[in-house]
């Protein structure tokens, strides 16, 4: 047993090393191929399953800084961040992107990112500057999370669409919405941060009962109360569903219209203003990165127009710099959200655990 | 035996150790605490209860539905019969994610239930035990439809000519020839069923959660890692002791068989009532198994212009603004294929070695090694694929950036379907024979290149597919370890599922179906090869 133990160790470290050297070769042979000598020409950007930039402009970042971009996607942004926090001093990349101001609090307690003031920060709109002073972290883009409507349902049944939290606890919206789970999923955490803004500490847990008594059903994630559940999306359309509102974003009718062949003329679903949530997404140098000037390089990328006007179509999320347009597609079928909800990142941070919990036991039966 | 043990120490209980330990040792202190904290949490005991509850439901009606199909596709003849047991185990590789939506639209809100007769089933647990038939009916089918269509008939009417009743003839013979491979079975669906993941989480929404939902969420979205760690832990608990069980009730009950070759056993059906039994197991495949699987694939051709290829051509662009992926979707076809190759090399090679060493050596040590291959079906993806990210990461074995995580993912799930495959073939090989080969001289090398391989080839080759079919449906250990220019089939799938829009959705819709077709395709060339060649006096547990 003995020897067969030490057996089985050595030929576990020849075989690890093995495997090893196959995957260095697979890396080296491709590295070498960008003509990089000594210092890295490759800068690593992990990030969430959403993120998505043009080929195009990835090219144009190659070709002003010399460094070719790696994209590491890493699951949905909580697991993403989560990851990142788990192997914090020998992270996957350079650059992590898509930590948001739900999660923001987590990610500076734990440490994970290098101070750095993007260059062109200066251009950044004010508001969204949620680490002005450390600049450890960059805002790159906002979205708002809001309930979205089937036109068509609305227009048959002659009825207004909804636009307020306070119109979606009315009668007349009885078993008409589908909400995603606060827990886990982060859209359903939005809506709930939302309700949290609007009512306050005291009076959320009031106004989900009376949802609640309105009929509004939970699923787990967006993908099911999106294509399942929501009678306005393609998906819904097939599967026959009954429930004219939900949970979704600002910049999901553009999208219905962009993926559509042909494009319909009018998007079929729209935006209620009044129930939105804003979502700041962020991206910082992470500790330990192996190449720091090329992660450097990458932030001030981020925010420059180029990248910025690039997002809308592939994120579906609104830029951040000042003067960044806006394309066609969004000023046309997309909503101007006013006044959207938000609350400070480290009261979500310091409750979070504490409302999901309550709202389950309130909503979840 | 060292290959395997390497394998089994590098990629599974060193990342599974790291990240466990990781939970329950809080800077250098053991918070063994935390254990019964965890276990007094009574939302935890619920979901523990609902877990094993619904396993244990799911497995027993799994049974009660595929074991007259596992009777009919081993004894009766049929046309098309072949091809339809090659449908049957699509579901078995196909991703949840995929899966839920075809099971939402038969028995959901305007599926097949609700049209004929007004019942919905979508917010119900039935809907999970259903879900859980559909998936694992493959496995009743395969396993005891397997063995039953190579017992010899004769036996069973020996003893019904020395008077036996036609129960009591079936109960003394049959019922004792097939217990093994019953329970062999239904130990494989209580695992699949106890640590289901995405059945439970798109049928059962937010109200149902199994241990392995439970981890997931306390992992991912809470980075509650003692909590995870305690809850692994008892999942790992009951999955031994399961194991425990099964292996002592079987080594119990194991006996020799006299096996023939299937194509002697099955014959037309006779009589009305054989008629029917045949007509009601097609009747159930048809509802239970094809008309979900018929729904993707029509709603795959529905496009706004009418029925036609729109989408398929548009899987084959590449989204000029990005999109959700750098390169046509259909690559993603060429990556699940070829990593799906490579994990079913590693999983043959450290498989197939298992199970040689297996079945030479004996005692306790190698018993327990027999079981704890079964493990990586236990233990949730999530919990390995963190593993994977503390423990991997350092030079020489930084692999995580590396396309080689991919299929060793897969390789793990594909382990246990090959030890549970060529073990009883292994076993069934006379020692004998490799004795007389090494008194002639030949080497160990030579004596199993001569003796071993042309009688277990078959198996060999039905291991290979079941690893190649498991390793191209693997979602949940993929997922992590995502390389968005190279996404494997599910994985696409899922992430045009998780963007708004027609062409998105209707794209999902047809990588499904690409997905449905390969999975078939491999399958019937599995049953070519199983028919092709001349059957050996061997079980296949699979």
């Amino acid at each position: 047993m003995n020897s067969q133990l030490r057996r089985a160790v050595s030929t576990a470290f020849v075989g690890a090393l093995g495997i090893a050297a196959l995957a260095a070769c697979g890396e080296q042979s491709k590295d070498s191929s960008d003509g990089g000598s000594g210092k890295s020409r490759t800068v690593t950007l992990v990030s969430h399953d959403s993120f998505a930039a043009s080929p195009a402009v990835l090219k144009e970042f190659t070709e002003q800084t010399g460094y070719k971009v790696k994209v590491l996607k890493s699951g949905d942004a909580g697991a993403a961040l989560n990851k990142e926090i788990l192997t914090k001093g020998s992270p996957q990349g350079d650059v992590f992107f898509g930590v948001d101001n739900t999660l923001l609090s987590r990610a500076l307690q734990n440490d994970l990112f290098i101070p750095y003031e993007a260059k062109g920060l200066d251009q950044v709109a004010d508001e969204v500057q949620l680490d002005k002073d450390k600049h450890r972290v960059t805002p790159v883009d906002t979205g708002d999370i809001c309930v979205n409507y089937d036109k068509k349902y609305f227009a048959d049944k002659k009825l207004a669409p909804p636009q307020t939290f306070d119109d979606l606890a009315e009668p007349a919206y009885k078993n008409l919405l589908v909400v995603e789970n606060a827990a886990t999923s982060s859209p359903g955490l939005g809506f709930l941060l939302g309700t949290v803004a609007e009512y306050g500490d005291e009076g959320w847990q009031d106004y989900w009962k009376k949802l609640d008594a309105n009929g509004v059903k939970v699923v787990d994630g967006w993908e099911q109360a999106y294509n399942e559940e929501f009678s306005g999306s393609a998906g819904g359309k097939k599967a026959k569903a009954d429930r004219p509102l939900v949970v979704s974003y600002a910049s999901s009718p553009p999208v219905e219209v962009l993926y559509s062949d042909p494009q319909p003329a009018e998007a079929p679903t729209g935006v209620a203003t009044g129930t939105c949530f804003r979502q700041i997404e962020f991206a910082g140098l992470l500790d330990g990165a192996k190449n720091e000037a090329g992660g450097k390089a990458l932030l001030d990328f981020l925010i420059t127009k180029k990248f910025q006007e690039d997002m809308p179509l592939n994120m579906f999320v609104n830029p951040v710099v000042k003067d960044a347009k806006l394309p066609e597609l969004f000023t046309e079928h997309g909503a101007v959200v006013d006044k959207p909800e938000t609350v400070a990142p480290e009261t979500i941070t310091k409750n979070r655990e504490q409302w999901v919990q309550s709202w389950s036991s309130l909503v979840l039966k | 035996m060292a290959v395997p043990v390497a394998f089994f120490a590098l990629f599974f209980a060193y990342p599974v150790t790291a990240i466990v330990g990781r939970g329950l040792n809080v800077d250098g202190v053991w918070q063994l605490g935390r254990i019964g904290e965890v276990l007094g949490r009574p939302e935890l005991l619920r979901v523990l209860w609902f877990t094993t509850w619904q396993a244990l439901a799911s497995t027993a009606l799994t049974l009660l539905i595929a074991l007259p199909g596992a009777y009919v596709f081993a004894r009766f003849d049929f046309p098309g019969k072949r091809l339809l047991r090659a449908v049957v185990t699509v579901p078995f590789v196909l991703p949840t994610v995929v899966v839920g939506t075809a099971f939402l639209a038969l028995l959901g809100r305007g599926g097949l239930l609700d049209d004929l007769w007004g019942v919905r089933l979508d917010t119900t647990v039935w809907a999970i035990l259903l879900a859980h038939v559909f998936f694992n009916y493959a496995v009743v089918v395969r396993t005891v439809g397997g063995l039953w269509s190579q017992l010899d008939p004769r036996q069973e009417e020996a003893a019904r000519v020395l008077g036996a009743g036609r129960f009591a003839a079936w109960r003394s013979v049959t019922l004792p020839a097939l217990g093994p491979v019953v329970a062999a079975a239904t130990l494989m669906i209580f695992l699949f069923t106890f640590t289901s993941f995405g059945v439970v989480q798109i049928l059962g929404g937010p109200t149902f959660a199994t241990l392995e939902v439970e981890i997931y969420r306390q992992t991912a979205h809470l980075l509650d890692l003692s909590t995870a760690a305690v809850l692994t832990l008892v999942q790992l608990a009951a999955v031994g002791t399961v194991l425990a069980v099964h292996a002592w009730t079987v080594r119990r009950r194991e006996s020799a068989l006299r096996l023939v070759d299937p194509a002697l056993t099955a014959r037309r059906p006779r009589g009305a009532g054989q008629w029917a039994l045949l007509c009601a197991v097609l009747a159930t495949v048809a509802l239970l198994l094809l008309a979900p699987l018929a729904v993707l694939v029509e709603r795959s051709f529905d496009t706004p212009q009418g029925y036609g290829f729109a989408y398929y051509r548009e899987l084959g662009t590449v989204d000029p603004t990005g999109g959700a992926f750098l390169v046509p979707p259909v690559e993603a076809v060429w990556n699940s294929l070829q990593y799906a190759l490579v994990a079913t090399a590693i999983a043959v090679a450290v498989g197939g070695l298992a199970a040689a060493a297996l079945t030479r050596r004996a005692g306790r040590f190698v018993r327990g090694f027999d079981a704890l291959l079964m493990l990586p079906l236990g233990v949730s993806a999530v919990t390995v694929g963190f593993g994977f990210l503390i423990t991997l990461d350092e030079p020489p074995l930084d692999l995580r950036a590396s396309w080689i995580l991919v299929p060793l993912a897969q390789a793990l799930v594909g382990v246990p379907f090959v030890v549970r495959t060529m073990l009883p073939v292994l076993r069934a090989v006379d020692q004998r024979l490799r004795e007389a080969a090494a008194v002639l001289g030949a080497s160990p090398l030579r004596a199993w290149r001569e003796v071993d391989l042309p009688l277990v080839r078959r198996a060999l080759l039905i291991a290979a597919g079941f690893a190649f079919a498991v390793s191209l449906g693997e979602f949940g250990a993929t997922v992590f370890i995502a390389r968005p220019d190279r996404p494997t089939l599910p994985v696409a799938v899922a992430r045009l599922l998780g963007r708004p829009g027609e062409l998105n959705y209707g794209q999902a819709m047809a990588l499904s179906t690409i997905l449905m077709a390969v999975c078939a395709v491999a399958l019937l060339l599995l049953e070519r090869i199983r028919t092709g060649v001349r059957s050996d006096n061997t079980t296949e547990e699979f």
